[in-house]
């Protein structure tokens, strides 16, 4: 789960770690009476949407004067942006972060995150701040720190002085380093954090090391423990669609593609996916309706795919296990009767039961094109969306 | 003889008394895996099943010689009960659990290195549909009648996957000595390479298939060993060539959030270290089909 930046360096500020003086606003005239509050003479007026890259599209403006703060304000609020990170649909801006201007010495990367194949946490940090870490990677690996921490007893001191050390921070800095370093390895191990990344993390004219921005992810299967942290969740942020099929007990990803796809499982759906590709066609969403596909579900995940007006077709998918087919089919036709079908349907079923199963679907009546293989399944439902989107562009 | 789990395993349900693990361990002893009790804490002395149910995992391997477990305690609690299990001395366990978070997966790894490697639990799982050797015992929730005995091991990280791979293999005529899930969280019991290693040394399997996905860098690893000290084909299919970057599909761990983490990246490298790989997952049989033709 993702949180916002003002939230992120808020948890962040309790664990130790420095930010600059700053308000929420969700209208022009609160974004005024924040710059006012905090005073001076420089403000950044900044959009908070799920994403990094904010500034590249616009989304972080910096202000002299009070009207610029509301202009700025005024432009952002409800505004669509578009990063690399949102996909090209965006994010809708409805909170800004009204932040005080700083006098800005170096930029530092600063990340925590899982590591996979060690199974520990890692602590990834450069010297070459303000890029994201794949164009650091790229364009100057040898600037890239890196630190393991050993779960048994967490992240050692030493470890963040050596950290710091290696960033070329000044000695009189050290302790500042090492308490914002621990503060996010605290705040990563105690609240079941995915990821704390600060970039960048600046050292300003008078000595401080301040958090300039911070994104912070949640560990989803870990939120039981952490109801405070559940309670930021910002639904604005999220995909309707893929929202609508999280409270169904659904897993749905909206993608770009035409063919709509509803599947028993994470892997045959990711599977189905690439054959579609294969076959020459683009999935337009991922759907895992899971091991229990009993009709209900069915039924509401043929709701959820056809909901997107760019599905040209659509493909069935179940292997049943413990499930029979025969069971499924009825709930296949149960659906497709109770819908308004106006895009072909490819249904393939497979594991115990099939020809029972492929039976009912045959004698329902139901303009139903069914496929025997995974291979025939794609390549009859890249056909069937083609042969639409045509039929779509002559009306 | 296949590895990990036999019909003389002695096996344990922990969390014998909830609806599921019910209705998976009658499917289980139908099948017959050799289930000898269960665990679940407070109701110590009940019978379950016709079995004996216990309060503590040791209880079960003291007073049953119980070695083998499968668990389907709910994901805030899973953590805890794989450490019972690592620490009574089960041999073999199989974590079902779907939803633990990844720090209580860390202490468990964490926890476990402290045994020897005598004493030490092999764990697949956790967010796996289980293990079976075709005909001799299942630990899992797989539809066990569509795995066929044979010569070829299987691991992979998804159930419905490998669901797929068996019946495409069956149409082959080619059965499995052993499949094992391994889970599809970003922080696994055990890996690809672990297995591979156990495939090599079983006289009963002649080739392996893995079946992996997008995220995490085992099955570059795995790839890597096979091509140095592997001496049969290894077979491998990776799911997720249409994911985009950063999203999480379906499992917890298939995400790509590094390089290398990629369908394309992984297929790739499996190829340089000499694994067959099947670019459609329709090509799964055949691709394992000759590759037996061919060792």
């Amino acid at each position: 789960m993702d949180i916002h930046e003002y939230q992120a360096k808020e948890i962040l500020n309790d664990y130790g770690v420095q930010t600059l003086p700053g308000g929420l606003a969700y209208s022009p005239e609160q974004a005024v009476y924040q710059a006012k509050e905090i005073g001076g003479d420089l403000w950044v007026v900044k959009a908070q949407i799920h994403s990094g890259a904010r500034g590249k599209a616009g989304g972080i403006k910096v202000c002299k004067t009070e009207d610029e703060v509301e202009k700025a304000a005024e432009e952002l609020l409800g505004k669509r942006l578009v990063t690399h990170q949102t996909g090209p649909a965006g994010k809708v801006c409805n909170r800004l972060y009204i932040e005080s201007g700083a006098d800005i010495q170096r930029e530092i990367y600063l990340a925590f995150v899982l590591d996979r194949g060690k199974e520990q946490v890692a602590v990834i940090a450069s010297a070459e701040g303000g890029m994201d870490i794949e164009e650091i990677a790229e364009t100057n690996p040898d600037s890239i720190v890196r630190e393991q921490v050993e779960p048994a007893v967490g992240m050692q001191s030493f470890q963040a002085r050596r950290i710091a050390c290696k960033l070329g921070i000044e000695k009189s800095m050290l302790s500042q380093a090492v308490t914002t370093i621990m503060g996010c390895y605290r705040a990563f191990t105690e609240l079941d954090c995915n990821m704390v990344e600060i970039n960048p993390l600046v050292i300003t004219g008078d000595h401080r090391i301040i958090a300039l921005d911070a994104k912070v992810s949640f560990d989803a299967n870990a939120l039981f423990r952490h109801p405070q942290i559940a309670e930021l969740r910002d639904k604005t942020q999220e995909d309707p669609r893929e929202m609508a099929a999280s409270d169904r007990g659904l897993n749905y990803i909206g993608l770009d593609g035409n063919i709509g796809c509803l599947i028993n499982g994470a892997g045959l759906a990711m599977g189905t996916m690439d054959m579609i590709q294969h076959a020459g066609g683009e999935p337009a969403n991922f759907l895992d309706i899971g091991g229990g596909a009993n009709p209900e579900r069915v039924a509401k995940a043929f709701n959820l795919v056809l909901a997107d007006e760019g599905v040209d077709a659509m493909l069935v998918n179940i292997f049943a296990g413990i499930n029979r087919c025969d069971w499924i089919a009825e709930g296949v036709v149960e659906a497709v009767k109770n819908i308004d079908m106006k895009v072909p349907l490819v249904v393939r079923l497979s594991g115990t039961n099939v020809d029972k199963g492929m039976e009912i679907i045959k004698n329902s009546g139901l303009p139903i094109i069914m496929a025997y293989s995974l291979s025939e399944a794609a390549e009859k439902a890249v056909e069937a969306a083609n042969e639409h989107a045509k039929k779509k562009g002559a009306n | 003889m296949a590895i990990l789990i036999t019909d003389k395993s002695r096996v344990i349900v922990q969390g014998f008394t909830g609806k599921i693990a019910t209705f998976h361990a009658e499917d289980m002893m139908s099948y017959g895996t050799n289930i000898v009790g269960g665990t679940t804490p407070g109701r110590g002395g009940e019978t379950h099943l016709g079995k004996p149910v216990f309060d503590t995992v040791k209880d079960a391997v003291d007073q049953e010689g119980a070695d083998a477990s499968i668990i389907f305690v709910p994901g805030p609690f899973a953590a805890d009960a794989i450490m019972e299990a690592a620490e009574a001395g089960i041999k073999f366990c199989v974590a079902i659990t779907d939803g633990i978070p990844a720090q209580d997966m860390i202490r468990v790894k964490r926890y476990m290195k402290a045994f020897s490697k005598e004493s030490k639990m092999v764990l697949t799982g956790p967010n796996c549909a289980g293990s079976i050797s075709p005909g001799k015992a299942m630990l899992g929730i797989m539809p066990s009648h569509i795995y066929t005995p044979g010569r070829v091991g299987v691991i992979g990280r998804s159930g419905t996957l490998g669901y797929e791979a068996a019946v495409q293999m069956a149409d082959h005529g080619i059965g499995i000595s052993t499949s094992i899930g391994i889970g599809g969280d970003p922080i696994n019991g055990s890996a690809f390479i672990d297995h591979l290693k156990l495939f090599n040394d079983d006289p009963e399997t002649d080739a392996i298939l893995m079946i992996g996905e997008i995220g995490g860098p085992q099955e570059a690893e795995a790839a890597q060993w096979a091509k140095d000290n592997c001496s049969k084909p290894v077979i491998a299919y990776i799911a997720g060539l249409t994911a985009p970057k950063g999203r999480r599909m379906g499992h917890a761990g298939a995400i790509v959030s590094s390089s290398g983490e990629s369908a394309a990246e992984k297929v790739e490298i499996l190829r340089s270290c000499n694994v067959s790989v099947a670019v459609r997952p329709s090509d799964i049989g055949t691709t394992v089909a000759d590759a037996l033709k061919k060792a």
